[in-house]
């Protein structure tokens, strides 16, 4: 072949050739799903924030919620008491066992069949739908306390439990993540020190990965207080505090009230003084979420070990 | 020198059987809590199984085909809720997978530094963060009024085709704005696990598409895309999971109303917003009944999420 006859232009991407155009096309269609994308985030956060705002005065922190001819005040001070022992409750349960089972998982199952099926269940009961929770802590809790003649079965504990299912797979896979970020050296210098298995979980494995296990379990947290379904037939709702003072924990018997089933049972009132209490109460969940994810995020991106 | 040599010991003496104990014993405590945690869905699976027992030995498999919800005469059926979870996790689907596509491939190509990247990540993730109430709160008041204008038109425009076939409500709630909604929930699943699909696929796999000649969205086209193939279809498994189960949003815009209709423009109801909205209140048969769609809706769930995970699972393995 004579070089002289070689046309350089040929292998030049020529502007208007339909393989650019197609390319350019699809490359704007990615941009313009990205800006969609995000067009949700902005729009809710903004509302919330503008419609919220406004209406978060101290008195909404300690007042009970209005009835539906109060035109002014109130507030949602047992909603936010019920919400965190409800939280409470949940973390109780689903912590110890979540990370007792991911410390399975990762140190002493790792590899065999066994671990690979209980992650498998794992990972199928994080998808379960939270209403199918809800549906079984009634089952579980709420019909037992009523055949052992507690109350109407409906209570706080319930609740609780429903939650702490809901957290259980995000904890275990948390903590696994954590886990595993921790490098085999620490493992084996430990042993070779003499230390036991037990020994080594505990006094080192673990410790080195708890600002880790900490953020996830955090965000788990955070998650369960934003969940309404699982709460509608099994927490309930309640118009006062929990007697705690009064009763003790027997209160947990009784139903109580949280920010996201206040949220549902106000977003469909025709009273404007609700409506705007839903906002506010709203704008915590919200903030909570964003707050957390934000700080796990700074968190876990400075990696040290 | 004699003494010390007396007075000194062995090193390493043999553990004493009480560490040994301790030590067995932490194994298979941590062994019982792992099992429990799976066993936790086996649980489950009996307890609301055991729960809809009442109500499937009255009903049978004629619960799947009556559309009766009547508390009065104890009869119950689950069809208009079962077609309204399908045809509002389609509605989800049909906007959310080309939009959590488009995200996904724009995240994973080389367009934006990688600083900016994981922050669009990190944003894209938040939206499903969001309360589900939330979303259902901000329904109401914000993206119904819109879509009620909206409906009115493409009513007017295209009515005469049946899923417009209906005027919007009066309240302006329905299946349209309930499966958006549901849309915005599920596109973070669908962007986050096919960007991972796409971002942990070989680069020579590129490098040899780019090498023959082709551009990018060719290579992205023919070649990314399959490679990515199941994890995307695991990804859009994983988010039909989510939008079959999804209940608050989906109840507070759904409108609720118990009948079948052709228009998405209508209202309806699915299986999570019956019992969300009759459990409390419910007792006798009904709750057998309310139980029985759980498990319809339970078993649903969970054989798309089993699918979706053997899917995701396989693209990890490789």
């Amino acid at each position: 072949m004579n070089n002289d006859e070689f046309n350089a232009d040929l292998l030049k991407r020529s502007p208007g050739s339909p393989r650019t155009l197609f390319g350019i096309l699809m490359t704007g269609l990615t941009f313009l799903s990205a800006g969609i994308a995000l067009l949700p985030l902005v729009a809710v956060i903004g509302f919330v924030i503008a419609k919220g705002g406004s209406r978060i005065k101290l008195g909404v922190f300690t007042e009970l919620p209005p009835t539906a001819y109060q035109v002014d005040g109130g507030g949602f001070g047992n909603a936010i008491q019920g919400t965190i022992i409800l939280v409470v409750i949940a973390a109780l349960i689903s912590i110890p066992i979540g990370v007792l089972a991911a410390v399975y998982l990762t140190e002493f199952g790792k590899g065999t069949k066994l671990a690979d099926w209980i992650r498998f269940f794992t990972n199928v009961l994080s998808g379960v739908p939270s209403i199918i929770v809800g549906v079984f802590a009634y089952g579980v809790i709420v019909l037992n306390l009523k055949n052992l003649g507690i109350g109407n079965g409906y209570s706080t504990f319930a609740g609780g439990f429903a939650l702490s299912i809901l957290m259980l797979p995000i904890i275990v896979r948390a903590t696994e993540e954590s886990l595993k970020l921790v490098p085999p050296e620490v493992r084996q210098a430990a042993v070779g020190l003499g230390a036991t298995n037990f020994q080594t979980v505990s006094w080192v494995v673990l410790p080195a990965a708890l600002p880790a296990i900490i953020t996830g379990t955090t965000l788990a947290i955070a998650r369960a207080a934003g969940e309404t379904a699982p709460l509608l037939f099994t927490a309930l709702f309640s118009q006062y505090y929990l007697p705690l003072s009064e009763k003790g924990p027997n209160a947990l018997y009784e139903p109580t009230a949280s920010l996201a089933v206040l949220v549902y049972n106000f977003a469909t009132r025709p009273f404007e003084n609700q409506k705007e209490l839903a906002w506010a109460a709203s704008l915590i969940l919200v903030l909570m979420v964003l707050l957390t994810s934000i700080i796990s995020r700074i968190a876990t991106s400075r990696k040290v070990y | 020198m004699t003494s010390l040599s007396k007075d000194s010991q062995p090193a390493v003496q043999p553990r004493s059987s009480l560490d040994k104990n301790l030590d067995r014993g932490f194994i298979w405590l941590t062994l019982l809590f792992a099992l429990a945690v799976a066993g936790v869905l086996i649980w489950m699976t009996v307890v609301v199984g055991i729960g809809a027992i009442p109500a499937m030995l009255k009903y049978g498999v004629g619960f799947i085909f009556s559309s009766n919800w009547d508390a009065v005469n104890d009869e119950y059926g689950a069809l208009p809720q079962l077609y309204g979870t399908l045809v509002s996790s389609i509605i989800a689907l049909i906007f959310a997978v080309p939009i959590g596509l488009g995200v996904a491939l724009f995240l994973s190509e080389d367009y934006l530094p990688t600083r900016i990247q994981v922050v669009i990540v990190f944003l894209v993730e938040l939206l499903a963060a969001i309360p589900s109430v939330v979303y259902g709160l901000w329904g109401i008041a914000v993206l119904v009024p819109i879509m009620k204008a909206i409906g009115g038109q493409i009513y007017n425009l295209f009515g005469w085709i049946p899923i417009f076939g209906t005027p919007p409500s009066a309240t302006g709630l329905g299946m349209l704005p309930a499966g958006l909604v549901l849309a915005v929930m599920v596109l973070p699943t669908i962007a986050a696990i096919s960007r991972d699909a796409l971002i942990s696929l070989p680069p020579d796999l590129r490098q040899a598409a780019v090498g023959l000649g082709a551009t990018r969205w060719e290579a992205i086209i023919k070649i990314l895309v399959p490679a990515a193939f199941s994890g995307i279809v695991g990804a859009i498994m994983l988010a039909l999971g989510r939008a079959l189960g999804e209940t608050m949003a989906v109840t507070l815009l759904i409108g609720n109303s118990n009948n079948i209709s052709a228009s998405i423009l209508a209202p309806g109801s699915t299986i999570s917003s019956l019992l969300a909205l009759k459990f409390a209140e419910a007792d006798g048969l009904q709750v057998s009944a309310l139980m029985y769609s759980a498990l319809l809706l339970f078993a649903i769930t969970l054989l798309v999420n089993v699918l979706a995970e053997m899917l995701v699972r396989r693209v990890q393995r490789i």
